[in-house]
């Protein structure tokens, strides 16, 4: 689909922790996102749609972004958005002392 | 006279046949897994719809716009430039992979089994630097635990030699083995963060190595209900190396596709991955064929996420190191078209 460029991670989180159908994530993510289903592989719409909601962009040559989210800072991120654990996440946090 | 289409077998070369003759491949194909598995056969429009792919002369063909499936990656990267780290970087950040897999070069839990500390640091790296899921996998292998390198009997040796229950009851010892090396090491990779695991090509030393497989899964589902666990098969049709062997009440000698996904939901895997072997002498068409009517019934029936294996030898692909992407391109819009499937 795309992974980052689009929401590809995104979908696969979804089919990864909830064994979930490609309808069926597709659904989900578009619906936690705003937005159609048709987007989710769209990499025009998601890259705003990622840093709106802070889901980690790629960083390129031209575009870096050290004041959004990124990798473990994303993960969190999209743990709370889509509503599904992310074990790294949850490993980080109790290893920081945040939860 | 009919134009002759540039085309490919199933070892990767090139062969010139005219659009007529690759429909006659894809009748076959389909005729094929039909006779041999008792499937349903594909329709008339499927059939049509698998000629226009296989006699198009474009270099690449795509699926619709929004019709897009989610990639999985057993073994992301080359392991050669840089660190594997940097290749699951790379898959995320420049082919836009929609997760990435950490992996030993020794592709099976035996293996990794030894070095797991090693490999836990490096799946705490990759996680610490990474967005997409990361998954880690290796290969169930039941073979690496026969003698002379292994504990058990070695059961290829003792079948030709007709001491029957001798083969089987080492085979049966061998699953025991293999499913705690599975699980310790799974267990490991969630302790350093795993998104989830992949039991890639499960099945490959017959019915006994899936049954570790499945054992495996049902043991880290039960501790892990929200980890990723994919179950990647060798083939469409379970070797019987065992024959006696179930999973469940089900025997697994002989277990075709939609057989196969019901055993991998039970055992609790969210992804089940189908391989269907390559014919090297028939044509990719005559292959894709035979392989969208031996899983459509598994990806109708299927209650998890079926993601179809389109590497090396499998599913339409040609058994070449390198594939051609045109033959990747065909057989993957193939699946994706009649099988409404959820990932490659």
């Amino acid at each position: 689909m795309g992974g980052m460029r689009t929401a590809g991670d995104l979908v696969a989180r979804m089919q990864m922790a909830r064994g979930m159908r490609l309808d069926a994530a597709k659904k989900h993510v578009a619906g936690r996102l705003g937005v159609s289903e048709r987007d989710l592989a769209d990499p025009t719409v998601m890259w705003e749609v990622r840093a709106e909601f802070g889901l980690g962009r790629f960083d390129d040559q031209d575009t870096t972004f050290p004041g959004e989210a990124a990798a473990m800072a994303a993960k969190f991120r999209i743990s709370e958005v889509l509503d599904v654990p992310i074990n790294s996440a949850e490993q980080f946090a109790r290893q920081a002392g945040l939860r | 006279m009919e134009e002759r289409i540039p085309t490919r077998l199933g070892d990767g070369s090139y062969a010139e046949l005219t659009r007529s003759e690759i429909r006659a491949d894809v009748e076959a194909g389909n005729e094929a897994a039909v006779r041999r598995a008792k499937v349903a056969p594909l329709d008339e429009a499927e059939i049509d719809h698998l000629t226009d792919i296989y006699a198009s002369p474009s270099r690449f063909t795509a699926v619709d716009i929004g019709r897009e499936v989610v990639l999985s990656y057993d073994g992301c990267g080359s392991q050669c430039i840089g660190t594997r780290v940097n290749d699951l970087q790379s898959y995320e950040q420049m082919l836009g992979a929609d997760l990435v897999e950490l992996w030993h070069m020794d592709y099976c839990y035996k293996a990794v089994r030894t070095v797991l500390p090693h490999e836990q640091g490096a799946m705490k790296a990759a996680q610490a630097v990474l967005t997409a899921p990361v998954q880690y996998g290796a290969m169930p292998d039941l073979g690496r635990y026969t003698r002379p390198n292994g504990p058990c009997p070695n059961w290829s040796e003792l079948m030709p030699l007709g001491r029957i229950d001798e083969a089987r009851a080492a085979q049966e010892e061998a699953v025991e083995h293999l499913v705690r090396d599975i699980v310790l090491v799974c267990q490991g990779m969630a302790a350093a963060g795993a998104d989830g695991f992949d039991f890639d090509t499960s099945g490959a030393a017959g019915d006994a190595d899936l049954l570790a497989a499945l054992t495996a899964a049902e043991t880290l589902r039960a501790e892990f209900p929200d980890l990723g666990i994919e179950i990647g098969m060798a083939s469409e049709c379970t070797l019987g190396m065992h024959g006696q062997l179930e999973y469940r009440g089900t025997r697994l000698a002989g277990m075709w596709p939609h057989d196969q996904v019901k055993a991998a939901a039970q055992a609790g895997a969210h992804i089940w991955g189908p391989a269907v072997n390559i014919n090297t002498g028939k044509t990719c068409a005559w292959n894709a064929a035979r392989t969208v009517a031996l899983l459509r019934r598994a990806c109708e029936e299927a209650e998890i996420a079926v993601h179809p294996n389109v590497g090396m030898g499998v599913c339409g692909v040609p058994m070449t190191l390198r594939a051609p992407v045109d033959a990747v391109c065909r057989a993957s819009r193939a699946l994706v078209d009649l099988l409404r499937i959820d990932g490659l």
